[in-house]
């Protein structure tokens, strides 16, 4: 609509008045921006149960909201100094491209041509996630073999639409797309019966299917998963420093996890003798340091934001969707984290 | 005998010739610096921005040009007019697809937008009390609500229509739901085509025919019929090839079958609710213009063509609408300029246009820039070309006067 289009004509418009920022203190124009705000500027999707979605007081509840609560922990000391900035599907890119927003976690999708291309890349996975369907129980559908033919609903601009596309060619089958940019009337036409199935990321529909309340059985979400999906923290490129640290604020999670340090019992570790966590604590070692932020940086994630599991338990486990290939690798999972050295 | 030479008084001389003087007080020069001063500085703000944006670019690792056209787009469309496979073609087709999209909506649109609007524009002068209040009703509601609440609307009445399984059938061949209106279909012979062709050339027939018959009134003052050719090359004619190339005629009607009705044609929810409201809404102001042109012609008009014996019919047609374009032409024009860039809000009610397909190429591609400088540049093509036709038209009715 016009405000997006407004919206990608101003960004052509920064991008092409920013003159090259100087800026000396860290090295890096994007830590010197958020520091001298005070705030960091967190691209979210705002409309999406259990990623980003403002609860009855107006806080902006979810996994990427966390996530990005997490990386103002990092490198501000305060998990609340976060300006949640809801993005369009289709404005996203254009939005970091030009600077409005600091980062994205909104769950954006980690593709080669939006590294190659775009001039981002991805600091980190959060959610391995997969495109699948949501469709009514009373049509009887069991599989997503058996749509041939069917209408499905989809924002457009998202990799999901690529994927269903890929989908029914390798499978041989017809659909017609039904692509509608705002999702509360997307999520209309679906529930209207326009559509035979709604179809985004299998996190997004088990949240939607759960705000049904009651009416969540009315709905069926078909077992295949069709493709990867994996969301995560997306930053410019060309700032390294701001990149790492957006990417061990997310091992520093996964870490904590392992050794089994969460937000409430983190102070008992203050006396621990194992090196790694006294490293994690910042009692030794100069970690943060090294990344150009303080030392206790992992301690103030874990303490005001929690670690990986709290936040994905807080978030999706209360949606009732099973946490998966997004356990820690040595529960079955995905999610590795290097030493923190 | 002596030319008599010319008095040099009278003799032709060329205009003094007017040296442009370095000094500020002469107007040719001050005009001059002007000139350049003001096109250097547009030439330097766009050759900085240019440049700018490309460093920009560049510094921000993002890429450039416009090879992302050719590069296989992947995005499923769902009305395509001409053939188009997601996974096989590429971007450039599926924005030409946008662009074809465009004007069917803008085209059909602006058709039924004028005869509705006009229609609205005559009741609302009517004589008939509750006539010419609806039509004021008609106008001042529609006009008073947002085109995006319109589009809202009737896309949310579009859905409330009954699931394929249960469409409502009115008649035969006809099926409402809410996938959209789905009819029985002529399958398409060669013999079709033959009539089609034959029909045409009737109406050239006739065309030549009628014309001949008004020299004929203006040489005599007898108008001979013209009927009977008329009926001959219009009605027989076509049906004479149709009989002679076999006379096919079957219908496809639409079937039931899996999700959705398979066979027959469509008209799509999104594009039927973008089409009623886009009519609907520019209706409500043409409705106005036409309204305000009619009163622009005098009553004397009307009433000397009265006084001259004409029916009121004839008088509408001959004496007050002939006036009444050249007021209504200009505002008319921007009203189709409307209707054409306000067709970019399908993509809230998701028909999928030029602006909804280049916006999902933007987001694919991420070529931002290129990709609104395509946008701008197929409004600016389809937006001169409306007005350049209707600029044509206005100078073709105007008052010629003598």
């Amino acid at each position: 609509m016009q405000f997006r289009f407004a919206g990608a004509l101003i960004a052509g418009a920064v991008l092409s008045l920013s003159a090259t920022a100087a800026f000396a203190q860290s090295g890096s124009p994007t830590i010197d921006a958020i520091v001298k705000r005070g705030q960091l500027v967190c691209g979210v999707a705002g409309n999406t149960a259990g990623l980003s979605l403002p609860d009855s007081q107006g806080v902006m509840r979810g996994l990427d909201a966390d996530h990005c609560r997490t990386v103002a922990a990092a490198i501000l000391g305060d998990a609340n100094k976060v300006k949640f900035a809801p993005v369009t599907t289709q404005a996203r890119f254009t939005a970091l491209q030009a600077g409005e927003v600091d980062m994205l976690y909104r769950s954006t999708t980690w593709t080669l041509g939006r590294e190659g291309l775009l001039g981002t890349e991805f600091a980190s996975i959060t959610f391995y996630d997969g495109t699948g369907f949501l469709v009514k129980k009373a049509g009887g559908v069991k599989s997503a073999k058996e749509m041939d033919g069917a209408t499905i609903c989809v924002q457009p601009g998202s990799t999901t639409e690529l994927a269903i596309a890929d989908y029914y060619r390798v499978n041989n089958m017809k659909f017609t797309p039904i692509l509608i940019q705002d999702l509360s009337e997307l999520q209309g036409a679906f529930e209207s019966g326009r559509c035979d199935a709604y179809s985004t990321d299998a996190s997004a529909l088990a949240g939607y299917r759960f705000a049904k309340g009651d009416k969540a059985n009315d709905y069926v979400l078909l077992p295949e998963i069709i493709s990867k999906e994996p969301l995560g923290g997306m930053v410019r490129k060309g700032d390294d420093k701001f990149f790492d640290i957006v990417r061990w604020t997310y091992f520093a999670g996964l870490i904590a996890e392992e050794h089994g340090i969460t937000s409430k019992n983190i102070d008992s570790f203050t006396t621990s003798t194992d090196p790694e966590v006294r490293r994690f604590m910042g009692l030794e070692g100069d970690m943060g340091k090294a990344l150009g932020v303080d030392n206790k940086f992992a301690y103030n994630i874990v303490k005001q934001v929690g670690n990986f599991g709290e936040i994905w338990d807080r978030n999706i486990t209360s949606m009732g969707v099973p946490r998966g290939i997004n356990n820690l690798w040595n529960k079955g999972g995905l999610h590795y984290a290097p030493p923190m050295r | 005998m002596s030319d008599a030479s010319v008095d040099p008084r009278y003799a032709p001389t060329a205009a003094p010739k007017k040296s442009v003087k370095l000094s500020w007080s002469d107007p040719v020069f001050r005009g001059l610096v002007w000139q350049v001063l003001i096109i250097g500085s547009v030439i330097g703000i766009v050759w900085y921005l240019a440049s700018n944006t490309s460093t920009n670019l560049a510094n921000r690792h993002i890429a450039t040009g416009f090879d992302f056209l050719g590069r296989v787009a992947g995005i499923p469309i769902g009305e395509h007019p001409i053939a188009y496979e997601p996974s096989v073609n590429s971007f450039g087709l599926a924005l030409w697809i946008g662009v074809l999209n465009t004007l069917q909506v803008s085209v059909i649109g602006i058709i039924l937008a004028t005869i509705l609007g006009t229609l609205i524009g005559i009741a609302r002068l009517s004589r008939n009390w509750l006539l010419s209040k609806l039509a004021m009703t008609y106008v001042e509601v529609i006009r008073d609500i947002p085109l995006l609440l319109h589009l809202f609307f009737w896309y949310g009445i579009v859905q409330t229509l009954p699931v394929p399984r249960a469409a409502l059938n009115p008649v035969p061949g006809l099926f409402l739901s809410n996938r959209g209106i789905r009819f029985a279909e002529l399958v398409w012979e060669p013999a079709h085509t033959g009539t089609l062709l034959a029909f045409l050339v009737g109406l050239v027939l006739t065309a030549f025919v009628s014309q001949r018959a008004t020299k004929v009134q203006e040489a005599t003052g007898i108008r001979p019929a013209v009927w009977p050719a008329a009926l001959g090359s219009l009605l027989v004619l076509p049906l004479a090839v149709w009989a002679i190339m076999g006379a096919p005629f079957t219908w496809e009607a639409p079937t039931l079958r899996g999700f959705n009705f398979q066979g027959g044609g469509t008209l799509s929810p999104e594009f039927g609710a973008l089409l009623i409201g886009l009519v609907i809404y520019t209706a409500g102001y043409i409705a106005e213009i036409v309204r305000s042109g009619i009163q622009a012609v005098p009553n004397g008009q009307v009433e000397a063509a009265g006084a001259l014996g004409l029916r009121p019919g004839l008088v509408l047609r001959k004496i007050v609408l002939p006036q009444a374009l050249r007021v209504i032409i200009p505002p008319m024009t921007s009203q189709f300029l409307n209707l054409t860039k306000n067709s970019s809000l399908a993509v809230a009610i998701g028909f999928q246009d030029f602006v909804s397909i280049a916006n999902t190429t933007l987001n694919q591609t991420g070529q931002a820039i290129e990709v609104i400088a395509l946008i701008m540049l197929v409004y600016l093509s389809i937006s001169l070309s409306i007005s350049l036709f209707m600029n044509w038209y206005n100078k073709r009715i105007a008052l010629v006067e003598r």
